[in-house]
């Protein structure tokens, strides 16, 4: 046949063309039966019987039965939603429970289109992807799975902060000494508070924005830029900046007591 | 001949023996072929895989465990579906139910609870490796993004799940877990430009999910749904092009 002789091949001389793939250079193809599945078994049996002896030792927990008058001190979410319960102490529910997570959803899905960097594409490295790498350990490590532990093992009733040695006391009191930005600097007017706090997170993200941009020209060149896009760039730095500014904003309440940035009668930062 | 090879051969030639499996597997390259290729399951694979991406240290195996995960929580699930009602009345007696009267009711119960926890932390861990390997870049961009689906559908499965038993954690956990409802810009009671759509306690976001102005009965059955048939449904539609993806872009691997 035409269709499957190799061209100014006589009739009947048959082109297998998967050969050359499978015989070429730098091939490694093995057969998925058995090198595959025999892994893909063996860690299938070894997870169920670790599920199974999990499950015959530890029961899953039961409490007294639903009561809704009965508000539980403390009362937490699922552990894995405790990060961001856990930044209902820094931000107002609004920005904790809707706004960040939302970022996180949609930071995590654009990830693949603002990473344009080709090195190690299927395989670990580090040294070209540092910053890459170092910004995912970032936010899943240091802003994600550390909160959890804090919100899981140190949070007791009123959400405050409990040493694991210490006894989970509901009558402690913590003193609310928490005050707005604007106040500290000596702001009282709630006008002039509220420009003030506005012009600082218009300026934390105007700064952040042109202070990113030096930065990636100084590690990458000029020309990364307008490899890059506008639209990537933004994104990036959009998102870049907001992990930053959770962070600074946690770091102010630790450290100095800070409420808010931007107190308006809208919404507060 | 060995003593296992002469052990072997008297058991596979016996009549019974031939009379259930009427001829032997032979190891060649077509039959390891035909081994996955002819399988409903295994067909999942590609017949011939690159060696690197077989190996535990590149793939830390945490795809396929968040899977069986899945599989575990839809068996044991199933179990469990038998013996409770959604109901307020009943759902709490019928985890005691579960746990003194039905044969092996608690450990399904626990095996059903565990795999759930075990597979949001398999899906992180793998979300985890991914990033690590970089396997999300050109072309498996899409299939990056259907994994970020899957993992907040994993939670939401999770969390609906939460409720189900109707204790104290449950019904006060979902509370607390679903008051950023309310808080929804716009759309929550209490968020900001609550006035704009005249969001009030028994209309708005949270209202919507819970059937009502806080937890109860409604929100029961709701979530009962929800856990049981149409988060598990969309799930499986997501794990098919997951899966899908994975044969059509390749598997991720260095240059060769």
């Amino acid at each position: 046949m035409a269709m499957t002789a190799a061209p100014g091949g006589g009739a009947g001389e048959r082109v297998e063309v998967s050969i050359r793939k499978a015989i070429g250079p730098g091939d490694d193809k093995v057969h998925t039966w058995p090198h595959l599945v025999r892994p893909e078994f063996l860690c299938l049996v070894i997870v169920l019987i670790g599920m199974i002896i999990w499950s015959l030792t530890v029961d899953a927990p039961l409490e007294e039965p639903a009561n809704p008058s009965r508000t539980p001190n403390p009362s937490k979410a699922p552990w894995y939603f405790l990060g961001l319960q856990e930044m209902l102490v820094f931000f107002d529910p609004w920005h904790a429970g809707v706004v960040l997570p939302s970022l996180i959803i949609v930071g995590l899905m654009v990830i693949p289109y603002i990473d344009i960097n080709p090195a190690g594409n299927g395989y670990y490295c580090f040294e070209a992807r540092k910053w890459e790498i170092l910004t995912f350990f970032f936010g899943f490590h240091i802003l994600w799975v550390s909160l959890i532990v804090i919100g899981t093992l140190l949070r007791g009733p009123g959400w405050n902060w409990f040493w694991p040695w210490e006894h989970w006391d509901p009558h402690r009191v913590e003193a609310l000494t928490n005050v707005n930005l604007p106040y500290l600097l000596g702001i009282r007017d709630y006008f002039w508070s509220a420009i003030f706090g506005l012009v600082s997170i218009g300026l934390f993200f105007a700064v952040g924005a042109v202070a990113i941009y030096a930065w990636v020209v100084w590690l990458k060149g000029p020309d990364f830029i307008t490899h890059w896009g506008w639209a990537r760039f933004g994104l990036t730095t959009f998102l870049m900046l907001n992990m930053i500014a959770t962070f600074v904003k946690m770091v102010m309440r630790h450290l100095f007591n800070i409420k808010y940035i931007m107190e308006t009668p809208w919404i507060n930062i | 001949m060995s003593w296992w090879d002469e052990i072997k051969q008297q058991i596979t030639e016996t009549q019974a023996w031939k009379s259930i499996f009427r001829h032997g597997y032979e190891d060649t390259p077509r039959n390891r072929v035909l081994m996955v290729s002819g399988n409903v399951f295994l067909h999942l694979h590609p017949s011939k895989v690159r060696r690197h991406a077989t190996r535990m240290r590149f793939t830390w195996c945490m795809g396929g465990i968040t899977f069986l995960m899945f599989l575990i929580t839809v068996v044991t699930g199933v179990y469990l579906m038998f013996y409770y009602r959604p109901v307020t009345q009943y759902a709490y007696a019928d985890m005691k139910y579960l746990e003194f009267d039905m044969p092996f009711g608690m450990v399904m119960r626990n095996m059903h609870r565990w795999a759930a926890h075990g597979m949001v932390i398999a899906v992180w861990l793998h979300m985890f490796r991914v990033f690590l390997t970089g396997s999300y870049k050109p072309p498996r961009e899409f299939n990056w993004v259907v994994g970020v689906i899957l993992l907040v559908l994993t939670l939401l499965l999770s969390f609906t799940g939460y409720l189900l038993p109707w204790d104290q954690l449950a019904i006060w956990a979902v509370t607390v877990g679903s008051n950023m409802g309310r808080a929804t810009p716009v759309l929550g009671h209490e968020g900001p430009f609550k006035e704009l759509l005249g969001a009030n306690p028994i209309y708005d976001a949270r209202a919507f999910l819970f059937g009502g102005g806080e937890v109860g009965p409604a929100t029961l059955l709701r979530f009962y749904i929800l856990h049981c048939i149409f988060i598990p449904l969309v799930t499986s539609l997501f794990l098919a092009v997951h899966f899908w993806r994975i044969r059509r872009d390749g598997f991720s691997g260095p240059a060769l």
